[in-house]
């Protein structure tokens, strides 16, 4: 074995390294740098764009694409690279679904017209996306959803309910999937549509999160009309074009490195901290928990490069990325709340607040982490799918 | 970057698997269990000469010059079937010193006979302490005319009931500074003086206890510098830490495996029980446990490799690997039921196997505080 990166692989690290560490330094007050600060603050949203237009010039929103749409032919080593360095510098700039699950949904299905059409727009970051997937009664049972397109004409129109949509109040566009056939077995009657927001027949409605940040959305459609050329791939084909997407680099090598950067502050933190006239850093339950996140990030980012390492051989392969999925996110849930215990009562205080410890970081993030063992396939989700695809283990339907 | 195991790596582990399947299955590892001396003397020679004792030492002391991936590899399949018997002790943990400390001419003599399986040795470091470090180690040696004189108790040491050599790790200055005088000797475990009992142990892995009295050593037997010794040792640890984890991961993907036969096998309410959710939580969680703990064990290998700088990592594997193997072993018994708790099943070795061995070379516990101390915590 050989953990050495190319000198290529190693230049664009630093290159990577330098962009991200300056960018770090223009976060407005009181980013966290999750999925939550992107969206529910005004300030938030104008550092992602501005950062957007940065990656776009760079074309490092298209790092493995064919060169012909805008991309690099870049491997998933690259980026993992650049997942690793830009998450644990925290900061926003790349559309979450553009780049890395629609783009290569469109490449695989894609007609050459839809290519042309969208892939440069997304590598330039002119798109802010927002998924159209759960529904009130399909989360984690995503293929049974509901949301019914008629064909009319030259356009198919759109009844339903989406749900958990985040961002969807400051995206410009939707990629959703659709019934469009209701006869035929669940996973074979969903269609796959792009469109953009302002369409009439969108309504968008906040849906809060738990600590009031305004992430998710309901976004209903009534007799919404989508022409039939922002289909992509063949009509009723729609869950496999949506598989196609979640094929891109899976390592959670990003999950990784804030875990990372988050232990970080925290064992700063214990090191000035002194409570009880003892500094944190020496009591030995603190240093044992502290130590156990340590070895659990770096275990994690060893699975992580391992993952990407498989994928660049087998992109399908199944048990690997979910236990990545499963294992970081969980991790970030555990981490976030050690950070509160061992602030104690501190560690429950807001950002603003002139008590707050590392300005409310793990407060937030006791949070905000519970929102990622849900999301993009839940927590159970994960283990069902190492237990059925990856072991092989009988399932009873 | 490269992840896999090299071609040769792959036919190394598919050899070890068959060889250890066929000549010693768990019926007589269990055999071996009650019986004093713990090893097959033919198997041992039948190891040798597929080139096992000789793996890591290089071809002009007798070896075949494999890499410590290449151990790894091998120490997987010796974990994975239990493989009774002296390699651990003689192979790596009194090779390894002599490879790395040795005159010319303690090379010449030692390991060609290691690596030809002529000789057994043990490591006769820890003491009543039952600790890994210089300050554990209160066993004297003595300058007296031309010979040392070694006096002490050595405890916990695998292997020396069958030793012809015992390297002995001794303390032949002061304790201000613990780890300025340690002198490691090579002793012939028949020197008049030596006692060695075997002690009970919950994993029947032959340990003994070795009481050192007045036993004479000539000069030449010296290994290494006179107080120079514990950076042999310290660095010996580094390397049968991360190989004793080799040995664990082993274990663990037996159990792994194990399970996933038998919850695909067993019926409870007409299906197996591998259909049930909790049975596939347990099961999942075992694989990604020690999925991972592979791929920080084989980095950390790499590092071993490599002579990189590797004390957080070796750390880091060992605390990991310890808590996985563990809970690995509690949920093989769990998810095999009855069964697992009998002693005709081979779960219950691995259980006493995994509980026995993640407490060697430092608990988990332990070498979290080292991951501490290296965050500069």
């Amino acid at each position: 074995m050989d953990f050495t990166f190319t000198p290529q692989q190693e230049a664009l690290r630093a290159e990577f390294k330098e962009f991200f560490a300056e960018e770090e330094k223009r976060a407005p007050e009181g980013w966290t740098g999750g999925i939550e600060a992107l969206f529910a603050s005004d300030e938030g949203w104008v550092y992602h764009r501005s950062v957007a237009e940065k990656l776009a010039e760079r074309g490092w929103l298209a790092l493995p694409w064919p060169k012909e749409y805008g991309g690099k032919e870049h491997s998933y080593m690259e980026q993992l690279i650049f997942s690793e360095v830009k998450s644990y510098h925290r900061v926003p700039g790349a559309d979450l679904w553009g780049p890395y699950i629609v783009a290569p949904s469109i490449l695989e299905y894609g007609t050459e017209e839809i290519k042309r059409e969208w892939l440069p727009r997304i590598a330039r970051a002119e798109i802010n996306w927002c998924q159209g997937w759960s529904e009130p009664n399909a989360g984690s049972d995503l293929a049974s959803l509901t949301t019914r397109a008629v064909e009319d004409g030259d356009d198919y129109v759109i009844n339903g309910q989406k749900t958990w949509t985040s961002g969807a109040h400051r995206a410009d566009h939707i990629f959703l999937m659709a019934r469009t056939d209701p006869n035929a077995p669940k996973h074979r009657g969903l269609t796959y549509f792009l469109s953009e927001m302002d369409r009439p027949g969108i309504t968008v409605r906040p849906l809060l999160y738990m600590n009031r940040a305004h992430l998710y959305n309901e976004v209903y459609f009534d007799n919404l009309r989508i022409p039939k050329r922002n289909i992509v791939g063949p009509v009723n084909v729609g869950w496999y074009v949506t598989m196609a997407g979640i094929n891109f680099e899976r390592s959670m090598v990003g999950g990784v490195a804030e875990a990372k950067r988050d232990l970080e502050d925290l064992v700063e933190f214990c090191k000035q901290t002194r409570r009880d006239g003892q500094v944190l850093a020496k009591d030995p339950l603190v240093r044992q928990r502290l130590a156990e996140f340590a070895i659990e990030i770096e275990a994690g980012r060893q699975w992580a490069y391992n993952v990407s390492w498989l994928q660049s051989k087998n992109p399908m392969i199944s048990g690997e990325p979910s236990a990545s999925k499963y294992f970081i996110t969980e991790l970030t849930v555990r981490l976030a709340n050690a950070g509160v215990e061992i602030m104690g009562l501190y560690g429950t205080l807001r950002t603003g607040s002139k008590w707050a410890n590392l300005q409310g970081k793990f407060e937030a993030l006791c949070q905000e982490s519970l929102g990622i063992t849900i999301a993009a396939g839940s927590t159970e989700t994960m283990i069902n799918l190492i237990a059925w695809m990856g072991l092989k283990l009988p399932r009873i339907r | 970057m490269n992840l896999d195991f090299t071609e040769e790596q792959e036919m190394l582990r598919t050899m070890a698997r068959d060889f250890i399947d066929k000549e010693c299955p768990k019926t007589m590892v269990r055999e071996l269990e009650d019986d004093p001396k713990g090893y097959f003397p033919e198997i041992w020679s039948k190891m040798a000469e597929l080139g096992w004792m000789g793996l890591i030492i290089p071809e002009k002391y007798g070896g075949t010059g494999g890499s410590f991936m290449d151990l790894v590899v091998l120490l997987e399949e010796i974990g994975r079937g239990c493989l009774p018997g002296p390699f651990f002790s003689t192979a790596i943990l009194s090779a390894l010193p002599i490879l790395a400390a040795g005159s010319e001419e303690q090379k010449q003599d030692f390991l060609p006979r290691i690596a030809k399986g002529q000789i057994i040795m043990a490591l006769a470091l820890t003491e009543p302490s039952a600790t890994y470090d210089a300050a554990g180690v209160s066993t004297t040696a003595r300058l007296e005319k031309d010979d040392y004189v070694i006096n002490g108790t050595k405890l916990f040491i695998h292997d020396a009931h069958i030793a012809d050599y015992l390297l002995c790790v001794t303390r032949t200055k002061g304790w201000s500074l613990p780890e300025q005088g340690i002198t490691l000797f090579l002793v012939d475990a028949k020197t008049p003086g030596i006692k060695i009992t075997p002690l009970l142990t919950i994993a029947d892995d032959k340990q003994n206890e070795v009481i050192l009295e007045n036993v004479s050593v000539p000069q030449k037997n010296m290994i290494g510098e006179l107080h120079q010794g514990w950076p042999v040792i310290a660095r010996l640890l580094e390397q049968a830490t991360i190989a004793k984890c080799a040995e664990m991961i082993g274990g663990a993907d037996w159990i792994l495996e194990a399970c996933i036969d038998y919850a695909k096998e067993r019926v409870q309410y007409d299906r197996p029980i591998g259909s049930f959710g909790m049975i596939q939580r347990y099961i999942a969680d075992m694989w990604t446990e020690v999925g991972i703990a592979k791929r920080l064990a084989y980095y950390t290998t790499w590092l071993v490799e490599q002579g990189l700088p590797c004390a957080m990592e070796v750390a880091m594997t060992k605390a990991w690997v310890s808590d996985v193997y563990m809970r690995q072993a509690r949920m093989g018994v769990q998810i095999h039921g009855g069964i697992g708790t009998t002693r005709d099943h081979d779960m219950g070795l691995y259980y006493r196997r995994a509980r026995q061995v993640t407490l060697l070379f430092g608990d988990a516990n332990l070498h979290r505080e080292v991951v501490a101390q290296e965050m500069g915590l």
